[in-house]
């Protein structure tokens, strides 16, 4: 079984996850409530989507 | 036909998949609207618009072919007898999946698969007639438009070819413009 070799040292594991980075949503405006929403899903706040409405997508929580 | 499906199965196993996929469409047809995650929202849409064109044929075989999956027998009646006719006008698309965002206890982005049972909108049918007429005057035209175009090269030898190539070339694209008009 293949094992390291060497111990990995603290600054070697730190610059690694260094590079681990969260994006920024790509967020777009609800056309109805002018609330933040994702693009290609019905908005949150008021479950709108298009023309239609949706309100399974309503999240108080959020 | 939709692509087979690639990578492992909902559920357990194939037959498990099936189970979940015949009772999401028996659940589907029942209450016209359900909320799922976006993976069996996914897999469900081909096999109930499967189902549905099935029972807008309507006959005993197509309904035996529906009862394969479905195994609720007033929810197979329903489709025939209730959702088929809604849908009679409508060339597929007889499903919609909405996006609602994840859901709050693993995160599994969740979906709305509904079926779509509103009339067709105006616009669809007038742009449907317009294209059937199109479709009518360019099949009404292509036979008149034939022999004007054979006669001059047969009756022209030599001189007049360069002529009848004009012609040819200024009737052309009016062709492509019809074929795209029907196309549209």
């Amino acid at each position: 079984m293949a094992v390291p070799k060497r111990k990995m040292s603290r600054s070697n594991t730190r610059a690694r996850r260094s590079q681990w980075k969260a994006t920024p949503a790509t967020l777009s405006t609800c056309s109805k409530c002018k609330a933040p929403r994702l693009s290609h899903q019905a908005c949150p706040s008021c479950g709108a989507y298009g023309e239609r409405t949706y309100a399974e997508a309503i999240r108080s929580d959020a | 036909m939709p692509t087979p499906t690639k990578g492992p199965r909902l559920g357990g196993g194939p037959a498990h998949e099936r189970l979940i996929l015949a009772n999401l469409a028996t659940a589907l047809f029942e209450h016209r609207r359900i909320t799922t995650t976006e993976a069996k929202a996914k897999r469900l849409r081909p096999l109930a618009e499967r189902m549905v064109t099935f029972a807008k044929r309507g006959d005993l075989a197509a309904r035996r072919r529906v009862m394969t999956v479905l195994k609720d027998k007033g929810v197979i009646h329903v489709l025939f007898t209730e959702i088929a006719p809604l849908v009679a006008d409508r060339q597929g698309g007889y499903t919609r999946i909405t996006k609602i965002g994840p859901r709050k206890g693993d995160n599994a982005p969740m979906a709305v698969i509904e079926l779509v049972l509103e009339p067709l909108s105006p616009k669809q049918s007038t742009v449907a007639e317009a294209t059937a007429a199109t479709k009518r005057a360019s099949k009404a035209d292509k036979p008149a438009a034939a022999p004007v175009e054979d006669a001059p090269v047969e009756e022209a030898p030599v001189e007049e070819a360069p002529a009848s190539a004009t012609d040819e070339a200024t009737t052309e694209p009016a062709e492509e413009k019809a074929v795209e008009a029907d196309s549209k």
